[in-house]
């Protein structure tokens, strides 16, 4: 599975989570260090399973089984908040999120 | 001939004129704003006030707050008052009913459109200042934000005890004294201090204080935080500015039961 982050949203990260913004109807959210990760390595062309090996299994002290499985269900939470797009296929690219990072 | 009647009101080192030939308006505005009053300062905003009468028909009274923008110019409405405002031209009007409310909502509306420009914002909250410091309390109606400020010792200043004015100045946030008080209180101290913490209230029988991570101090600020239009671009310019202040203020979730040895705590 590949996922991209969802358009219409700002984001930004402090300290270690990442807090979204959802233009429609200005809910925020602020995702844990784990979601966090996975919101970053959205890029649409990376498959979730190499995320997990890469990203998730190399930065919190998780065996491969479980991170697969909880990684696969905060996609699957993040998806239905409409903050990420999934494909089986690769896209062509994350859509653009304004204003990444702590603002100067 | 009509004579005019002008009050500035500075909030924030921020004065806005605010002229009406109506006396007993006047009196009023007078009476709302008397501790923020300077009347010598030069005013960055004019604003000329003209009462409705109580007996014209002018839509409907209940008519929830409406701000738009259109080629900068602001429009705001509610039902007790219609306003421009051009921030180019220095100056607006407002057609109001004869109260303090409808001038008072109109301030904060300028104010936080200003403030989102410069890494600033009013938000739901008491401040204290005690030695030298300013303290915020944060929280929906009925949090406690009101409680914890009449709580402070003898030696502590109100600021407000229902919107705070926090503007980042120099590097670090300071909070400012604001007029902004509800039906049943009182205006606050017209003095500033940098802010040393911000705390989320809730109601608890034993005292609890937790630091918050910087998300969730986030996460507070946007509940609480005063805005009015629906602008995507000035609300990521509030995003900024929360994400910005919550690295550089701790935070901290403050569960009390209406005691003044709720203070040993915060400071």
């Amino acid at each position: 599975m590949f996922f991209t982050r969802a358009g219409q949203l700002a984001a930004r990260r402090v300290a270690d989570e990442v807090v979204i913004l959802r233009a429609h109807d200005s809910s925020l959210f602020v995702l844990n260090p784990v979601a966090s990760a996975l919101w970053e390595a959205a890029d649409g062309r990376t498959s979730l399973d190499t995320v997990v090996r890469d990203v998730i299994c190399q930065d919190f002290d998780v065996d491969p089984e479980t991170a697969r499985r909880d990684a696969s269900e905060l996609v699957a939470a993040l998806e239905a908040e409409g903050l990420l797009r999934t494909s089986e296929e690769p896209m062509t690219a994350a859509d653009p999120v304004a204003h990444e990072g702590r603002p100067a | 001939m009509q004579t005019r009647a002008t009050v500035v009101v500075d909030v924030g080192n921020v004065p806005v004129a605010l002229s009406t030939g109506d006396p007993a308006l006047a009196d009023v505005l007078q009476r709302r704003f008397h501790r923020f009053l300077s009347p010598s300062a030069p005013p960055a905003f004019d604003f000329d006030i003209s009462v409705i009468p109580e007996d014209e028909e002018d839509g409907d009274r209940d008519e929830d707050l409406q701000v738009r923008c259109e080629n900068g110019l602001w429009h705001l409405r509610r039902g007790d008052f219609r306003a421009e405002w051009d921030p180019g031209a220095r100056r607006g009007w407002i057609r109001q009913r004869l109260s303090p409310y409808a001038a008072d909502s109109v301030l904060r509306i300028v104010h936080t459109l200003l403030l989102s420009r410069e890494h600033g914002f009013l938000l739901h909250a008491s401040s204290v200042v005690r030695n030298g410091r300013a303290f915020l309390f944060t929280g929906p109606s009925g949090a406690g934000k009101t409680t914890i400020a009449r709580l402070a010792p003898d030696d502590a200043v109100v600021l407000t005890d229902e919107i705070s004015y926090v503007r980042r100045v120099g590097g670090r946030y300071v909070a400012f004294g604001t007029p902004f008080a509800g039906e049943f209180s009182d205006a606050g101290e017209p003095i500033c201090a940098p802010i040393a913490a911000l705390f989320g209230l809730a109601w608890a029988a034993d005292p609890v204080r937790d630091r918050l991570t910087e998300g969730a101090a986030v996460r507070i600020l946007m509940r609480n935080m005063l805005f009015f239009a629906a602008d995507p671009g000035l609300t990521g310019q509030l995003l900024d500015t929360a994400c910005d202040f919550a690295g550089a203020v701790p935070a901290f979730r403050l569960a009390f039961a209406p005691d003044a040895r709720v203070w040993s705590g915060i400071e």
